[in-house]
């Protein structure tokens, strides 16, 4: 590796882990969130497979509550690149009437994210899924293997990991059993954008500041993306200049205020930034161990 | 009411930027690995959580967390416990030590860093293992207070026994020694002994402390009797020497055949490098053909080397799969069916001969026994001890004999084609990593140096074919008594016998073949010029 810039090393890794899946599971699928994390996966995946298509279909497990502009830059996405797109919505969910809003994050997060992945994976019988995440996001993601196994209820085992020395997978498992693998587990979130940059990578425009009407709940600025946020009384929707640094459920995801409305200013911002990105996730903050329970649970 | 939310511009365009946007840094900056292991409660993640603040990969929100934990669970009494930034899980919270290995991401502006951090107990000795085999570099922590340990010991051996070549010995908690000179000196000595069979090519040995961030990133002033840069600096610049020697190798991962008119080899090239019009043969089975083209990420290039992802089209349709490899024509690697290799247990059941497992070697897997485990290392004083079986953090010396043909390098030469997984077929589970070690078993399965020079001796007409080595030796002999060599005679007898044989027919068998491989190698050189001006003008017409 040693002519090998960082950015090249990555690339070279997330393309080798992307190959070693395709060539020792039988149904892959790429677990395709629209974020900027998965913006560069999809890149990497049509690279490991170039001439041909990457041999798998993209999953998106919605919960209804994304960002309409996700949606369409989904959408957009799968046709671009002439890809299978399969969009997974948690009926029992939807008919149980859960939301971000009555229900709380947590309830949300486990039936829409969590059971609705399961349900998909289940349902079509997948036995590898890759998903964007990465070491650096948070304290139990770094002590994620890049092949992590699942058991056949998709539980996760922090003390039943395999070992993973250089790179080498031990790709073996039982039926029923399944792995979620993450081809950027040593990427950080500068590392994304540089390569973002580097590579001309589209990503949804809500990463650039704009003028949005956002609302202001617990210090988070949350966008009223449609009528379904109810307002409190005496709140109006401010229209503020913001942008996100990550993207989830809308009313769960705060935007920052900032001017950065092309890809050279939100990198300037990124690196000048002491607030870490999972900030804006209300999820994560359920206590310091929630997302170690949540993986536990068949989380991502 | 949606009316009034006119949120979303009604064209959503894919965000377009011109490819020069990403700082120059980002562009040249170079990727260290390495590893902090040491023994229990001896600092490794609070210099670790130190290294990041110090390079200002903590944010607020995380320093904020960090101080209430540090309130709740910390061992620092009011200070922050830096620790708690890097132990994740939350059994390692609650007990205050680290199970798993955990990866953490820092950068300055010359480099990028991944840092694993690894657990000093004992019992998690594979854990560290795992960290160190990807490591360049290791950081070696020593608690000032209490000098060498026995763990210091056992990962000084696991770091060289994966590659490392490269040390910086921390000696910390320099503060609670009154930062004192001789204390410093006894420890840098005691290590300096220990390393001494372990082939490090740089040891470095430094006073710090985590806590306070004596001598991380700036030099201390509290250390006054020492000169020389901070951690961080050493760390900017040690040199990551890619491992291993130039010969190509690339071990097959996948067939890319998305349509009839495109088969193509996708790989990561494990060592040395290729270029378009080179002539390789694929292994095991021998099949001579050329690179027709070499896709990398980006597209058709000329040449890549080791470390790049790229997929290969050969000139000929030639059976390969996953799990061949292919090298170049003139490659002396052969398949084997029986190799060498030191072990490290990994799981709870003992690794053990006789029993039926799989060997993960680059992308081949195959079934294997080992036939015979030598010795088992004991890590405190590095002795051989005769052993049954391999227990879980076990190392011994093993030979295992293979169903099928693999390619196996010394790990020493090729890390992607050395490092081996044991596998139980029945559990899965991965019981043992191994590294490939060239020795006289795996010597075995190629010709011995004394039958080479009886082959070599026989093609230039100087020996007849029939000749035995021993004959040979004899002659030897007789030829250094001739030119007065007594010293050589005189080993040439006991167990250097091809050293010296070697020796005396320097002038009758290596002058002859040194000539033979000079013309061997012009032919080759201009054989290589030919392809590559063949392969351009091919490359020029199809318009690729």
């Amino acid at each position: 590796m040693g002519r090998l810039t960082h950015l090249q090393a990555l690339e070279a890794e997330s393309i080798f882990i992307l190959r070693e899946v395709v060539a020792t599971c039988e149904r892959p699928v790429l677990l395709y969130s629209i974020g900027k994390d998965s913006a560069v996966l999809l890149h990497l995946a049509l690279k490991a497979f170039a001439p041909g298509k990457p041999p798998f279909p993209l999953l998106h497990v919605d919960t209804g509550w994304k960002f309409r502009e996700m949606i369409a830059f989904r959408d957009e996405t799968a046709k671009r690149y002439g890809l299978d797109l399969i969009v997974h919505i948690n009926q029992e969910g939807v008919a149980g009437g859960v939301n971000p809003i009555t229900s709380g994050s947590a309830v949300h997060t486990d039936v829409m994210k969590t059971q609705g992945l399961k349900q998909a994976l289940d349902a079509y019988g997948f036995d590898a899924a890759f998903g964007g995440a990465r070491r650096d996001e948070e304290k139990s993601r770094a002590k994620e293997r890049i092949f992590s196994l699942r058991t056949p209820d998709h539980r996760w085992d922090p003390k039943a990991q395999r070992p993973e020395p250089w790179r080498a997978f031990n790709t073996r498992k039982r039926r029923g059993e399944s792995f979620r693998v993450f081809p950027l587990s040593n990427w950080t979130e500068a590392d994304v954008w540089d390569y973002i940059a580097l590579e001309n990578i589209p990503v949804v425009p809500l990463y650039f500041a704009k003028r949005r009407p956002v609302v202001e709940r617990n210090g988070a600025l949350i966008m009223r993306d449609d009528a379904r946020l109810p307002l409190l009384p005496g709140e109006v929707p401010q229209l503020k200049m913001v942008r996100f640094r990550t993207l989830g459920c809308y009313p769960l995801t705060g935007a920052v205020e900032s001017s950065a409305a092309t890809l050279p200013e939100v990198i300037a911002e990124m690196r000048a930034s002491r607030v870490s990105e999972r900030q804006g996730r209300i999820i994560d903050h359920d206590g310091s161990n929630s997302m170690e329970l949540k993986k536990q649970e068949g989380y991502f | 009411m949606r009316a009034s939310l006119k949120l979303v511009d009604p064209a959503i365009d894919a965000y377009d930027v011109a490819d020069d946007v990403a700082p120059v840094a980002a562009r040249e900056r170079s990727l260290l690995r390495f590893i902090t292991c040491g023994s229990v409660d001896d600092g490794k993640s609070t210099l670790l959580g130190r290294l990041l603040y110090e390079t200002g990969a903590v944010f607020e929100d995380q320093m904020e967390a960090l101080d209430r934990d540090s309130a709740r669970f910390g061992t620092t009494g009011d200070d922050r416990d830096f620790a708690l930034l890097v132990d994740g899980l939350a059994a390692e919270r609650e007990q205050g030590i680290t199970i798993d290995v955990a990866y953490r991401y820092f950068a300055t502006d010359r480099r990028a860093f991944i840092a694993a951090d690894t657990p000093g107990h004992e019992q998690y000795t594979r854990n560290m293992a795992t960290g160190a085999s990807t490591a360049d570099v290791a950081i070696i922590l020593v608690d000032a207070r209490k000098g060498l340990l026995p763990q210091t010991r056992r990962h000084s051996y696991i770091v060289s026994m994966l590659g490392v070549r490269r040390v910086i010995v921390a000696v910390n908690k320099i503060d609670l020694v009154d930062y004192d000179e001789q204390v410093f000196r006894k420890i840098e000595r005691d290590y300096r002994v220990l390393a001494a069979s372990l082939g490090f090519v740089e040891t470095h040995v430094i006073p710090v402390s985590a806590r306070f961030g004596d001598n991380v990133a700036t030099p201390s002033e509290r250390t006054p009797w020492r000169t020389g840069p901070s951690l961080l600096a050493l760390l900017e610049s040690i040199e990551a020497a890619p491992a291993g020697d130039c010969e190509f190798r690339f071990p097959v991962q996948r067939v890319n055949r998305p349509d009839l008119d495109f088969r193509g080899f996708s790989g990561t090239i494990a060592s040395g490098a290729v270029a378009v019009g080179d002539t390789v043969v694929a292994l095991p089975r021998s099949r001579t053909t050329r690179i027709a083209r070499i896709l990398g990420p980006s597209g058709d290039q000329g040449r890549a080397g080791a470390g790049e992802a790229v997929t290969l089209t050969l000139a000929d349709e030639i059976d390969l799969s996953r799990g061949d490899v292919l090298v170049h024509a003139e490659s002396l690697t052969k398949p084997r069916r029986q190799f060498q290799a030191r072990l490290l247990a990994l799981g709870e059941t003992p690794v053990t001969p006789g029993r039926a497992y799989l060997v993960k070697i680059g992308t081949a897997v195959t079934a294997a026994r080992i036939i015979a485990l030598h010795h088992t290392v004991d890590v405190h004083d590095y002795r051989t001890i005769p052993a049954a079986a391999l227990e879980m953090n076990g190392i011994g010396l093993a030979t295992l004999r293979l169903e099928t043909d693999v390619v196996a390098a010394d790990y020493a030469a090729c890390q992607p084609l050395g490092g081996i997984l044991l596998i139980d077929p029945h559990s899965n589970d991965t019981v043992a990593l191994g590294v490939v070690e060239a020795d006289a078993a795996s010597r075995a399965d190629r010709p011995r140096a004394g039958d080479g020079i009886v082959v070599a001796l026989a093609r230039f007409g100087l020996v007849s074919r029939d000749t035995t080595f021993d004959e040979l030796r004899r002659r030897a002999i007789d030829a250094a008594a001739n030119a007065g060599l007594t010293g050589l005679i005189a080993s040439a007898a006991t167990r250097d016998a091809e050293l010296a044989l070697a020796a005396t027919c320097a002038d009758f068998v290596l002058r002859p073949l040194l000539d033979a491989a000079l013309g061997h190698l012009r032919s080759w050189i201009a054989m290589r010029r030919q392809n590559r001006r063949e392969a351009g003008l091919s490359l020029d017409g199809g318009g690729i």
